[in-house]
């Protein structure tokens, strides 16, 4: 069995896509955090996709003669180990910015503190 | 074998994410998407990507999960009823959808050796890096030595944004 | 807590394994995978563990603000200090090569510095930021 040549690229951006419908369409704060992770994975499959060489295996040298041994790309997966860490940064930011929005206008629901908002303005 | 284990994850992922669309109880939210994050984990294994795979399964599916059910404390736990689907949205995502998928088709094939992409920086790596830098793992002589600008950077990413956190939402102890 | 003895007995049990296995994928990430990032997220893991089943009270005793805000700048400190005492040495920033008498010898010194502080600064804002939610008065609203 083998996998169609374009197919994890497309799986890779129907999840896009799922997560920047999320963004766009949800109004509660959380779930478009959620929405937005949704999408970073999805990026990160394509890049590690791209990294992938057929019949290869992980990038870590063996001790002993190497001829022969078809390693992945090690680069893309640099780029998104630091790219994961960077995300959860980013996240519980976003947290923190929805808590303390929740407490100040008591909704976490995006129309609501537009209402909110109007109302006082 | 693994290649169908590639296309089943896939395809649990994509489930994963409509559900995350589509549920309005954001406790199962949360813990899909830490779900969804450890599929990803599984499917960077398939890959040979295990040092990736190794920080989505801490940080995706650990940290993230638990930061998330954390807020889910302080905030309402249902999301609100009745928002209508947006049409512009669909469109949106639709339109960006498919020129994404019409440029794929430039794309190199799954695990295709002669990809532009293998043939830059990276063999050089893969030979050099030993005599140069040491240690067997390439993607940590690439991370710590050859890139090491790039974790620096990114370090101080995540200092700043401990920081941020605590100026948000930690109390301080004088009053303003 | 008090009424649940398997979970805290348990908790106990897990923690040194946790914090062990931190350390090994810390000091063990130049053979295999692992590294700084994910010794921090598995080490401040165990602290997490601890807080949700003791209570937050104890896990603030165990590892109280200042050591984390210490840690925490203390880990970037450590990672652009290496890359100055390179530059000190003679060599380029973040050059590890200068950094001992032989340049393989040098890169290893200087993963091994980069990486710990990495691993610092991850683990210290993890543990912050989850320690820093958890403490967050549920009932807390705004006065205006």
């Amino acid at each position: 069995m083998e996998v169609p040549g374009l197919f994890n690229y497309w799986m890779a951006i129907i999840l896009m896509m799922a997560g920047l419908y999320t963004v766009i369409a949800r109004g509660n704060l959380v779930k478009k955090l959620v929405g937005l992770g949704v999408f970073q994975i999805s990026v990160f499959v394509l890049y590690i996709t791209m990294g992938k060489i057929k019949d290869g295996t992980a990038p870590i040298l063996p001790a002993g003669p190497v001829d022969g041994v078809v390693f992945s790309n090690p680069l893309p997966h640099v780029l998104i180990l630091t790219a994961i860490v960077v995300g959860i940064a980013t996240t519980a930011l976003g947290l923190a910015l929805v808590v303390r929005i929740h407490e100040a206008f008591g909704t976490i629901e995006e129309d609501d503190i537009q209402d909110i908002e109007e109302n006082e303005a | 074998m693994i290649e169908l284990l590639d296309i089943v994850i896939l395809g649990m992922m994509v489930v994963a994410a409509l559900a995350v669309l589509w549920l309005r109880d954001l406790f199962a939210v949360a813990m899909l998407s830490g779900a969804y994050s450890l599929m990803g984990a599984t499917l960077y294994v398939l890959l040979d990507a295990v040092d990736v795979a190794f920080t989505e399964a801490a940080v995706g599916a650990g940290i993230a999960t638990v930061l998330m059910l954390g807020t889910l404390t302080l905030v309402p736990r249902q999301e609100k009823q009745g928002k209508k689907p947006s049409l512009a949205g669909l469109f949106t995502v639709a339109a960006t959808g498919s020129l994404l998928i019409w440029a794929t088709l430039d794309m190199p094939e799954y695990g295709d050796p002669d990809a532009p992409i293998h043939h830059h920086v990276a063999p050089r790596y893969m030979k050099d890096s030993t005599a140069e830098v040491g240690p067997p793992n390439v993607v940590t002589s690439v991370l710590a030595s050859y890139r090491g600008y790039d974790t620096l950077g990114e370090t101080t990413v995540i200092f700043t944004a401990a920081i941020g956190v605590m100026a948000l939402l930690a109390r301080g102890r004088r009053k303003p | 807590m008090r009424e649940k003895p398997i979970l805290r007995v348990g908790t106990k049990f897990l923690i040194p394994f946790i914090l062990m296995f931190a350390l090994y994928v810390q000091f063990h990430g130049d053979f295999g995978p692992g590294g700084g990032f994910q010794a921090g997220v598995i080490f401040a893991s165990a602290f997490i563990l601890y807080a949700i089943v003791f209570g937050i009270a104890h896990a603030r005793r165990a590892l109280p603000a200042g050591i984390r805000r210490l840690l925490l700048s203390l880990g970037v400190l450590i990672y652009a200090g290496t890359g100055v005492l390179a530059l000190a040495e003679g060599g380029r920033f973040l050059d590890y090569s200068s950094l001992a008498a032989q340049p393989v010898l040098g890169q290893h010194v200087g993963i091994f510095l980069v990486e710990f502080g990495v691993g610092m600064t991850v683990f210290a804002a993890m543990t912050t930021i989850f320690f820093v939610f958890a403490s967050r008065d549920p009932s807390a609203r705004e006065q205006d």
